[in-house]
């Protein structure tokens, strides 16, 4: 039993407090210790992806009991790419928030942002139902300062929605929870899958109710329709760079529904078929339609980059809901490709805004520096939309193959080609109002702007959104080893024996529980 | 006692999903107030209703209350107290900053937005 995988928990645990006794007064340091704390995160990241390439799965139990009593960590691949995603988006969007001084609009930035980690990071690691709500609290609790951050009566009224949506969220959790302990007598995820068997198939009525509360809180967190209200004006609100970290929060929904709905309530298992398995697919599908729509209709540039999320999250759940291995390595690639996607235009905006004073979609004089932002934006749509030659060509095209064959295959490819139309539709209308046509007007109509509210944004900056790009390149030049890796992945998450027997029959103390009758 | 604690829970959740529509923020923080309490309520008869049992296994025992929904309700009524304690300064805060309680989006503001 190593005991690092609990480390990427634990550095930014400690890290945070750290920052609020220690350097309260001083953003010099706080920035130093959190870029070195981030850095440091990736170094783990990195080293623990690296030990379970082979397939292996790590854990950790904490106090050393026994996992359906203890608490356990546990990393097999699926977990680690999702800690290794984190912490690289984590590290330029921490750079860009540096470079355009958004931390310091705000006390406590960075102590937030550690916090926020340690909740995405455990709920990544964690292999306990109950813990999975912790983890959520403590992300959620980090995210609610981090979406306030600099005040302002726009951002707080959305707050307050976001705020309260997510509590509703997480009581509708604890309602999932308490039904699935009343119905089953545990929360370890891999003693669920065990236990499931032994439910009566005449008594599914509770466990039918736990399954379909779980996938809501999970759709909650994903913002899939019809529970995407609370994304657009949160994430449009919210600082740019809290935005761009947000990006991997809805993966977190994502995530946390591929690993409960392949390991515990697979669509095989007959207590919960008819429900996920019928009715995950037609949702997401909507999604991606209201997402493309919404890109469409958007009057502002983080709006559209918000409903782009949603579309995408669409995408993401469009393939998780194939509930096939070739779906869930279609998914995963994507999500990776969504996150570094999202994260580049939610910057690309903020550079738009900095420029300019405004978001809004309308023709106005151009903007210092607008080259390069421009080129940002355009290379971002293109992702997003998913046009070659960027990674959201291929993952189109690889939920698309994997949607082949299967029922309602003509509506998944017509509302997936649909929708990327629409979208490059929108983008491209988007593009061309606030770049293209901006040398169409003359330059000294500046009297009604309010202006940029600080300095321009630093090289730092600009070296952020670059460093996302070229991850968002490399993702695609080297597609055909990343897709090998996540069907891998998929694989595994197929085959969660190794991962169930690694955690239930490693001894640890209170071992040898008696079985269930 | 199970028909009570289940019509009590019922109570408090259709209470709170009550409160919860109203749309203001007093109202919702209340509303949120109650699903918790319902909600800390369901957690704890996860384990079963047991009266004067003791939740630490002995060997003379024959019945005793199950532990883990104890544990776990100490949790969630922590983590609900903060969160409601930040709701509540949030809350004040986009009060305070534009005289008005809704919690939708009001219609002139953005006209984009998707709430409900």
């Amino acid at each position: 039993m190593s005991h690092w995988i609990i480390a990427p928990i634990i550095l930014p645990a400690l890290l945070a407090p750290f920052i609020v006794l220690a350097a309260r007064y001083h953003i010099g340091i706080q920035r130093v210790l959190s870029v070195a704390g981030v850095v440091a995160l990736i170094a783990l990241s990195a080293a623990l992806a690296w030990q379970v390439t082979d397939g292996s799965v790590m854990y950790y139990r904490l106090g050393d009991w026994a996992a359906p009593f203890g608490i356990v960590i546990v990393g097999d691949r699926l977990s680690t790419m999702m800690i290794l995603l984190t912490s690289v988006l984590a590290l330029f969007v921490l750079l860009y928030a540096i470079g355009s001084n958004w931390d310091n609009r705000g006390r406590h930035f960075h102590a937030l942002f550690q916090f926020q980690l340690m909740g995405i990071l455990g709920a990544f690691l964690t292999g306990d139902l109950f813990n999975l709500f912790v983890f959520f609290e403590v992300l959620l609790i980090a995210s609610y300062g981090l979406m306030i951050h600099a005040g302002g009566k726009a951002r707080l009224r959305a707050g307050v929605q976001y705020v309260l949506f997510n509590l509703i969220g997480s009581t509708l959790f604890l309602f999932a929870l308490g039904s699935i302990y009343a119905e089953t007598g545990t929360l370890n995820m891999a003693d669920l899958s065990q236990r499931l068997a032994f439910v009566d198939p005449a008594e599914t009525v509770g466990i039918r109710v736990a399954a379909v509360l779980l996938l809501l809180v999970f759709a909650i967190k994903a913002a899939l329709v019809p529970l995407h209200f609370w994304l657009p004006s949160s994430y449009a609100e919210a600082p740019a760079p809290v935005a761009a970290l947000f990006a991997i929060m809805t993966k977190v929904g994502a995530y946390s529904i591929i690993r409960v709905y392949t390991m515990v309530f697979p669509p095989e298992v007959d207590a919960t078929s008819g429900l996920h398995d019928l009715w995950l697919l037609p949702a997401a599908l909507v999604s991606l339609a209201i997402g493309a729509i919404g890109v469409l209709a958007a009057r502002k540039m983080d709006r559209l980059v918000a409903y782009s999320v949603v579309g995408s999250m669409g995408m993401v759940m469009v393939a998780i809901a194939l509930f096939t291995p070739q779906g869930i390595a279609a998914a995963l690639y994507y999500i990776v490709h969504s996150t570094l996607a999202a994260a580049i235009l939610f910057l690309v905006s903020d550079l738009v805004r900095i420029g300019r004073g405004n978001v809004d979609l309308t023709v106005q004089s151009p903007m210092a520096g607008t080259y390069l932002t421009a080129a940002f934006f355009f290379a971002g749509a293109i992702a997003m939309a998913g046009l070659p030659p960027l990674s959201g060509f291929l993952g189109k095209l690889l939920v698309l193959d994997a949607a082949f064959d299967r029922p309602l295959m003509v509506w998944v490819w017509a509302i997936v080609l649909t929708s990327s139309l629409i979208s490059v539709v929108g983008f491209a209308r988007a593009g061309s109002l606030v770049f293209w046509k901006a040398h169409s007007i003359d330059p000294p109509d500046q009297d009604d702007q309010s202006a940029p509210d600080t300095a321009r944004p630093g090289i730092l900056a600009y070296g952020a959104v670059g460093g996302l790009f070229a991850l968002l390149v490399a993702h695609t030049v080297f597609a055909g080893p990343v897709h090998d890796y996540t069907t891998k992945m998929a694989g595994q998450l197929f085959q969660p024996d190794e991962y169930i027997s690694v955690v239930l029959e490693t001894p640890g103390k209170l071992s040898k529980p008696k079985e269930t009758q | 006692m199970e028909f009570l604690v289940a019509s009590a829970i019922g109570l408090l959740t259709a209470a709170g999903i009550y409160l919860v529509l109203r749309l203001r923020t007093f109202p919702v923080i209340l509303g949120i107030s109650l699903l918790t309490y319902a909600v800390n309520v369901f957690l704890f008869v996860s384990g079963r209703l047991t009266v004067g049992a003791p939740p630490v296994l002995r060997d003379t025992l024959t019945s005793y209350a199950d532990p883990l929904p104890q544990a776990l309700v100490l949790t969630a009524i922590v983590i609900s107290f903060g969160m409601t304690a930040v709701v509540v300064m949030i809350g004040l805060g986009a009060f305070l900053n534009s005289e008005d309680d809704h919690i939708d989006d009001q219609p002139d503001e953005t006209p984009t937005g998707g709430q409900p």
